[in-house]
């Protein structure tokens, strides 16, 4: 029997999700021996004229990272799409736009204007930016535009499969390489680790409260965390209850609150919007201004909810700022001539 | 106008660095251009996040290097709370930050640039890579390797909460201690580090030292630059990773300044190019004078040689042996030559490691005494930290709330980044002549770049030891007259 093909390749991402697959360790052999890698430009020098080779659908599979923001990238994940029986979105940035999705925050515009002439170090000189094409003396050089926004992957082609995390954990990842071998794969859509809140695999769970509130929400660094106790209810925002399980909850097993890299489980539509309400729900007080008070205390709730889903939420981008916003500038800061 | 001769990654995303050569009427090379495709905005959107999560937002620019971002951030925190941590949750941090070291340095040179050296720089590209290492020094050296990388990434997981994108850094602190059990655990990782770099510093010894082909490489004017060193140092001048005072050596080797992080804007500025999105530092104290070396220009170098340069000796004994051998053999301090930074990266591994090891002896390290609540009212911080691949500074500015309101990040690569397009630059036009080169002679222009592990995964996603290449030799019209793939 022929081994089935597979590839692996990354967008825009920050490198993690290939360090995980890395983490294998000794496991990497074992997925060497079950497929054949025909391509993942990381580690094997397979280039794209190779995939362009393959006849429609000979990847058994593709694993893809990171999130969309230029036409390389699209026209990659298209390209993977049309070789591959099933395509994986894997990780937190190919599923849901991840962290650096939270650049849809901010204008492209303003992006350039901060790096490029008001951050403080930037050297004043007669206003340059990167251009798209410049002429210089031998020739001509050229860089690569970039969209406005960043996109997950299902955004742009069809995804079969989903592999949560920031970056995934190694163990969800040798499954679903080895139910892919088996052709044990669920119904399409499906999200590869187990559906439930991560509460339930917390080592805090046995101390969460059943009818838990929250006089007042408190930030991380304001309080020496109980290392046993749940978070939530020492008043940490901690996202579990909204969150993915399958990590391990390496973070609340740190003493740190989970953040959310996990996504939602299958009854969620939007992440954000569920966390936000599951945190909400816990509110003590019952009179306006209590209300208002503990919710003060959620002071960027974009950051804290959608910090991994902002591309792939209802709310997807911020089209416009306040003038504040969208001068990027080096206002406040002083800058050395 | 000659012909062009663009080194393009195969992928061709955004993501990847980028060499264009440009020839004269003459086939030979009027100027190499490295060109760094890609911006991400993460200072820009920065702001309105809450200040403490700034750690574990901002190691997302790097997963490969994502502790060293974590730990600037964390720095950066107590600097904008104006809070010390107890000694413990220092101590901690800074072995943490040492395990990361000794394995990043081990996957470069075992994994990305060695194998040019350990299999050869011309030897057959299938061959020139990990398993080509292997294949030269065996396979339970290579078990070995992935064993080592294996046990410290696990120490880091279970100090840290995750290895790739740690989470235990907080203003004033850290997370957790370190039980008395994990510290064993690093006790033994270490002196299991500690023997892996003598044996990395002998392999060196052996494969590249023994080889006068080699050090020819080495030493050959291709690869040499006369500029600025800047590196964190100790209070006794000598390199460390975590902390310490930047120290500027010039070309000449004399200190030109040592200054504290918070003084960073005053020495580090940003030069643009319209021809890259990536910035070019300089020092301010000599002015940017363009893609030139010498005392008289601004451009410096970080990561392992440059730290070696710019301090007066390592701080552990094997480590330090090690730095007088390096010295010595390449005619003294500062050494010029941008493929000795290998060998300066196997000196730093088992200076790391050393550290660990005495970090891990310390009693106070498993001091349950790791948090200090924060006070005060945030304002501005700046914190510095040596990444694998050089200095790394971030700066945040805070309203009362802690809220971010403006963010600036210099990057190891950007500190490098004008040296490396003169590196380039200089290799290519003693190497290439003509447009009809083959891929080992593009490996050698590549090896140019390689040797500062730059850290284009901070900026581009791709780990440069194993980037496919692909060379277009175009005539003035532009039509394409010969291709050279390098896959």
């Amino acid at each position: 029997m022929t081994k089935p093909k597979v590839a692996f390749y990354w967008c825009a991402s920050c490198g993690g999700c290939e360090e995980a697959v890395v983490d294998l360790a000794e496991d990497v052999l074992a997925v060497v021996d079950a497929v054949d890698i025909a391509f993942w430009p990381v580690a094997l020098d397979f280039k794209v004229s190779d995939v362009e080779a393959l006849a429609d659908g000979e990847l058994a599979a593709s694993f893809v990272n990171g999130a969309i923001r230029t036409s390389e990238q699209r026209e990659m994940a298209e390209l993977l799409r049309r070789k591959s029986a099933v395509v994986v979105a894997f990780g937190a940035c190919a599923w849901l736009g991840g962290i650096p999705g939270l650049a849809n925050l901010s204008s492209r515009e303003s992006i350039l204007e901060f790096v490029y002439r008001g951050s403080p170090s930037t050297s004043d000189g007669d206003g340059v930016r990167p251009q798209e094409e410049t002429d210089v003396p031998e020739g001509r050089l050229r860089l690569p535009h970039f969209d406005e926004t960043v996109r997950t992957l299902d955004q742009v082609v069809d995804v079969d499969y989903y592999l949560p995390g920031c970056p995934p954990p190694v163990d969800l990842i040798r499954s679903a390489v080895t139910a892919l071998v088996e052709g044990r794969l669920p119904e399409k859509g499906s999200v590869l680790a187990p559906d439930v809140a991560l509460c339930a695999e917390c080592p805090r769970a046995q101390t969460k409260p059943t009818d838990l509130k929250v006089t007042q929400f408190r930030r991380p660094h304001e309080v020496i965390a109980d290392p046993e106790t749940c978070l939530l209810a020492q008043g940490l925002v901690c996202l579990g209850p909204a969150t993915r399980s399958g990590c391990g909850a390496p973070c609340t097993a740190a003493n740190m609150p989970c953040t959310g890299c996990m996504g939602p489980t299958s009854r969620v539509i939007d992440y954000g919007a569920k966390a936000l309400s599951a945190i909400a729900s816990l509110v003590a007080p019952s009179d306006e201004e209590a209300v208002g008070e503990a919710v003060d205390r959620l002071v960027d709730p974009v950051g804290t909810f959608y910090r991994y889903s902002l591309p792939a939420s209802l709310l997807h981008r911020r089209v416009e700022r306040d003038a504040a916003g969208s001068r990027g500038g080096g206002q406040g800061w002083a800058r050395r001539s | 106008m000659g012909s062009e001769i663009l080194i393009d990654p195969i992928t061709r995303l955004e993501g990847h660095g980028r060499i264009h050569i440009f020839l004269d009427d003459d086939g030979e090379v009027d100027r190499a251009y490295l060109q760094i495709p890609e911006l991400r905005g993460f200072e820009t959107f920065a702001r309105g996040r809450r200040a403490e999560d700034m750690p574990q937002i901002t190691s997302r620019i790097c997963g490969v290097c994502p502790m060293a971002h974590h730990m600037a951030g964390t720095k950066t925190l107590d600097d904008l709370y104006h809070v010390d941590p107890p000694p413990a949750a220092t101590k901690v941090r800074e072995m943490v930050y040492d395990a990361f070291m000794v394995e990043d340095h081990a996957l470069h040179f075992f994994f990305l640039g060695g194998p040019d050296f350990v299999v050869g720089p011309s030897a057959p590209k299938a061959e020139r890579n990990v398993l080509g290492v292997i294949g030269k020094v065996g396979l339970e050296v290579g078990k070995e390797v992935i064993g080592v990388r294996k046990e410290l990434r696990g120490l880091i997981s279970d100090a840290a909460g995750k290895v790739i994108h740690p989470v235990f850094g907080l203003p004033g602190g850290i997370s957790q201690p370190v039980s008395p059990e994990l510290r064993d655990r690093f006790a033994a990782g270490a002196a299991r580090a500690v023997e892996f770099g003598k044996f990395a510093l002998q392999v060196f010894r052996d494969v590249v030292l023994s080889n006068r082909e080699y050090v020819d490489l080495v030493t050959s004017e291709a690869y040499t630059h006369r500029t600025y060193y800047l590196g964190l140092v100790d209070e006794r001048n000598r390199v460390n990773y975590y902390d310490g005072r930047l120290r500027v050596v010039d070309p000449d080797g004399a200190e030109l300044v040592t200054f504290p992080a918070r003084e960073y804007l005053d020495h580090v500025a940003e030069h643009v190019e319209p021809w890259s999105y990536l910035k070019f530092c300089y020092l301010r104290d000599v002015g940017w004078k363009g893609f030139t070396d010498g005392v008289d220009s601004g451009v410096f170098a970080v990561a392992p040689l440059a730290r070696l340069n710019a301090s007066e000796g390592m701080s552990t004994p094997v480590a330090q042996e090690a730095y007088e051998e390096l010295c010595s053999t390449l005619g003294g301090k500062p050494v010029h030559y941008t493929l000795a930074t290998h060998w300066a990266r196997l000196v730093e591994l088992v200076n790391a490691a050393e550290r660990m090891a005495e970090l891990a002896a310390d009693p106070d390290i498993t001091s349950p005494e790791v948090r200090r609540i924060p006070t005060e009212t945030p304002t501005e911080g700046i914190g510095v930290v040596e990444a694998p691949r050089g200095t790394l500074i971030h700066h945040y500015a805070t309203d009362e709330r802690g809220l971010i309101t403006q963010a600036n990040l210099i990057v190891a690569t950007q500190n490098n980044a004008a040296r490396i397009a003169l590196s380039v630059d200089k290799a290519a036009k003693a190497l290439v002549h003509g447009a009809e080169v083959d891929e080992a002679l593009l490996n050698r222009v590549e090896m140019a770049f390689r040797a500062y592990d730059p850290c284009f995964g901070c900026a581009t996603h791709a780990l440069p030891g194993q980037m496919p290449l692909i060379v277009e030799v175009r005539d003035p019209s532009g039509t394409l007259v010969r291709e050279l793939r390098r896959d």
